[in-house]
């Protein structure tokens, strides 16, 4: 009981820094997607010149490391006059830092799309947007998810940086209650709720996962299998 | 030998002054240092069926892929009604033609593969009209009418929502037949279309093809070891040895009465 009355009280401060990391697991995760989703497209052109930009943005990002890159865009470019708030600051480094690594594996899924259905696509006279929007990208999609998630697990925990910036986040909160409501249970509520946080997105990824191996009928319903063990015989 | 890549049989279009449908011109394709094809030269009328035979690595597949623009023309030509496909002589200078110009002349031909290649991510309708609705803007409502009536030409009309992965290899490759049918191809091109199949669906594809060679005029390049089925239904029979045509006749002839030795030799053993 003393453990409840301990977490009502904390639950304001705690609310607050699930927001904060939220906020960051969130749109760092948008921005990591959409960047992925660039890089990893030009990685593959047929472009060498866009292939030479992905492969150098890439290994620049995955190259260096994200302490210093949120330092860099923390403190060095206000001193070029550009100043952008400690949120913003954090989303954009957590979205370049974790784009570059998923770029990586939207590069692999889409190369792990079978030769024979790009083909296809040619002699259907796809183009390119129709081939990729309509055919591939569905199928690497199911491909993707499972690098994605663990991806968006690292980036949950990769929130925790925030703190160097001056973010009141989830850690930055824990911290603080090991002072007032001691180390076991400030220590042991943050372990709880980044477990938390993460399981709650893995599952979504995870559910995202299946419906499309689902729709790529990988893993075919009951129903299916049924009609299909008739369609075979007949 | 009888013949060097100078004095390759050439073929001229009997008693029409037409445009062919397909020529390839001093077609070279190598891959790396392999040279698979060292100066091609056959034109093919339109409507004509010509069955490619030849053994193993002669360079059947490569001609098909070149015509699909799946493969990388080395050096000559590929015309298409008169039409450059990928490459154009242009002041003199070989050039390659721009994406959009090959498109348009590729959107004529259609392909039907060994191992189907049909889209996972779709039912068995989807397949057949996506292309009809995103390349040829053709509206949904009438790509699925026209999806309906192939599907029922090829025998699989009640199959329309099904996943590709719950038919038959035989049915699988019905679909893939009426999906390249579906673009109005002028020309079809078949490599081993029933060489992945059971023997025991072999006869469904096949009476399939046979229906679209007696009730259209489309063009068709046949690769195939069916050689009853090339003998019904092509006008001219092409044996290849390493990237040649060694002879070419009318197929009773070919299959029955062939000149050349090696010729002789392929057919003893196929047949
Ligand atoms: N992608 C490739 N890379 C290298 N060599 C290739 C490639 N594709 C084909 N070849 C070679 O080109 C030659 C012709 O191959 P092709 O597939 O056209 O023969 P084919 O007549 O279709 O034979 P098959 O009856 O076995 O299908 C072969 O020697 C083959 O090894
Ligand atoms: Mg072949």
């Amino acid at each position: 009981m003393e453990l409840l009355e301990s977490l009502l009280d904390a639950w304001p401060q705690l609310w607050s820094g699930i927001q904060i990391t939220l906020g960051l697991s969130l749109g760092g995760a948008a921005l990591a997607f959409a960047v992925a989703v660039v890089l990893g497209l030009g990685a593959i052109s047929e472009v060498a010149v866009l292939r030479g930009i992905s492969r150098v943005v890439v290994e620049f990002f995955r190259g260096t490391s994200l302490v210093v890159q949120l330092f860099w865009l923390f403190f060095v470019l206000p001193q070029f006059g550009l100043r952008m708030d400690s949120m913003l600051t954090g989303i954009i480094a957590l979205g370049l830092n974790y784009g570059a690594y998923g770029a990586e594996v939207v590069r692999g899924s889409l190369n792990a799309v079978p030769k024979a259905q790009w083909e296809g696509t040619t002699a259907l006279s796809m183009s390119w947007v129709t081939k990729m929007r309509r055919i591939i990208w569905p199928q690497a999609w199911a491909l993707m998810l499972p690098g994605l998630n663990n991806l968006m697990v690292m980036l949950v925990k990769g929130t925790a940086l925030a703190l160097l910036i001056f973010l009141h986040d989830l850690t930055f909160v824990v911290d603080n209650l090991r002072r007032t409501e001691g180390t076991y249970f400030a220590f042991g509520v943050g372990f709880a709720l980044y477990y938390l946080i993460s399981l709650g997105f893995s599952s979504i990824l995870r559910a995202l996962e299946l419906r499309a191996q689902r729709k790529l009928g990988l893993k075919p319903t009951r129903a299916q299998t049924t009609k299909a063990t008739a369609g075979a015989v007949a | 030998m009888p013949t060097d890549s100078g004095s390759q049989p050439q073929t001229s279009a009997p008693g029409s002054g037409d445009t062919p449908r397909i020529v390839f011109d001093d077609v070279v394709k190598k891959f790396g240092d392999t040279v698979v094809l060292n100066g091609l030269n056959f034109t093919v009328d339109k409507g004509e069926r010509v069955t490619l035979i030849g053994p193993s690595g002669s360079g059947k597949t490569t001609i098909l892929r070149l015509l699909m623009t799946l493969e990388h023309l080395t050096d000559g030509y590929i015309y298409v009604d008169g039409d450059p496909l990928t490459h154009e002589l242009r002041n003199g200078k070989r050039v390659e033609r721009k994406a959009k110009d090959v498109a348009n002349v590729r959107r004529r031909i259609g392909m039907v593969f060994q191992q189907f290649n049909l889209f996972p991510n779709m039912n068995v309708l989807e397949n057949i009209t996506e292309a009809p609705v995103h390349v040829l803007g053709r509206s949904k409502a009438e790509a699925e009418r026209r999806g309906r009536e192939l599907l029922e030409q090829v025998g699989l009309g009640d199959r329309a929502d099904a996943h590709p992965m719950q038919l038959s290899g035989g049915q699988q490759q019905r679909v893939a037949i009426a999906r390249a049918l579906a673009m109005d191809p002028e020309i079809l091109l078949l490599d081993e279309v029933t060489s992945a199949l059971d023997p025991e669906l072999v006869g469904e594809v096949l009476g399939v093809l046979r229906e679209v060679a007696r009730n259209t005029d489309i063009t068709m390049l046949i690769v195939t070891h069916e050689m009853q089925f090339a003998r019904d239904v092509s006008n001219r029979v092409l044996m290849f040895d390493q990237g040649r045509i060694i002879e070419e006749a009318a197929p009773d002839v070919m299959f029955s009465d062939p000149k050349e030795e090696r010729t002789q030799a392929f057919l003893q053993a196929v047949l």
